[in-house]
């Protein structure tokens, strides 16, 4: 047994253990944070795969930004677990079917009919790369395929991306009531009658006394 | 011993039919809904990373590539509907959503 191979195992058995804890854990902060030891050993697995580029995005994306994400949430609701967790053992003996039930019928394709290639082919990419002395790199063909031959689904991808950013913040973004914003077509259509009344005062008014106190305070600071 | 395709797609389906017991068992809470579609999305993703191993094929981890960027818009859409969930109903439980119901 090679040392590929053995971190394969090790690599898988604490994967597998992490995603059972993430099902399984009462917290759910302790369920994203089991979540992230997930996604660190699926990188390792896809080390062992030569998808250098994909094992380091899977670990900036996923566990640098959508974990972050889910913590955010997690920890920014209050959420009541107990109740959620009623009935969790209700449903194990259904859950537990079909789960077996599931890994029975792949087990059943990949012993059965399913012959899987005994040694990985080797990439076009990387004869290439020998034969010209150069050393392949996975980050070099995967561009070079996303720009070229996948140019334009790199583009919806862009889209999508863009879509999920005005939606999450639109289904999110409220309208305070206690905030004193100003509307500034408004401001700049009004005119001088909506603000500004004229009376008209009659000339032939007797003027009025001066208030006396007023005058006998200023005669006093005078003083 | 060395390692074969058979190897990788075992871990795949296994994770994958962990994550469908998953979903079975936290029927009520939304986040961890969000987090078994997540392992889902990862056990298919290990799929396609084996298959462009051990097929010689770079396509597939182009389509990687693609999950990747739709499940995070999955989920950052999902995250934002939970969060309007809980303002409007003060509790994420998946039994109680029914405003919907005809």
């Amino acid at each position: 047994m090679d040392i590929r191979t053995g971190l394969f195992y090790l690599f898988s058995v604490v994967l597998l253990f992490a995603a059972f804890r993430v099902i399984t854990a009462r917290n759910p902060v302790y369920a994203a944070l089991f979540l992230v030891l997930t996604f660190f050993q699926a990188a390792g697995v896809w080390l062992l795969l030569r998808a250098e580029f994909l094992a380091i995005s899977l670990v900036l994306v996923y566990v640098g930004a959508v974990m972050v994400l889910f913590l955010f949430v997690v920890m920014m609701l209050d959420i009541n677990v107990d109740a959620l967790r009623a009935g969790f053992w209700k449903h194990f003996p259904l859950a537990a079917t079909v789960g077996a039930l599931i890994a029975l019928e792949m087990a059943a394709v990949l012993m059965g009919g399913f012959r899987p290639t005994e040694e990985p082919r080797t990439l076009q990419a990387v004869t290439a790369a020998n034969q010209a002395g150069v050393q392949y790199s996975n980050t070099k063909e995967l561009g070079r395929l996303l720009y070229t031959e996948y140019l334009y689904p790199l583009e919806i991808a862009a889209v999508i991306l863009l879509v999920a950013i005005v939606a999450a913040i639109a289904l999110t973004l409220r309208q305070r009531k206690d905030t004193k914003h100003t509307n500034p077509s408004e401001q700049v259509r009004v005119r001088a009658r909506d603000r500004l009344q004229i009376i008209q005062v009659p000339p032939s008014r007797p003027a009025q006394p001066e208030p006396a106190p007023v005058a006998a305070a200023a005669v006093e600071t005078k003083a | 011993m060395s390692l074969t395709l058979g190897h990788f797609l075992t871990l795949g389906a296994m994770l994958f039919a962990l994550s469908v017991v998953g979903i079975f068992l936290n029927r009520r809470n939304l986040i961890v809904l969000l987090m078994a579609i997540e392992l889902m999305l990862l056990a298919v993703n290990m799929n396609f990373v084996a298959f462009s191993y051990y097929l010689g094929d770079m396509h597939g981890q182009v389509f990687v590539f693609f999950i990747l960027t739709v499940a995070a818009a999955e989920s950052a859409i999902g995250l934002a509907i939970l969060v309007l969930l809980f303002r409007n109903k003060s509790n994420i439980n998946v039994e109680e959503l029914n405003a919907l119901k005809g």
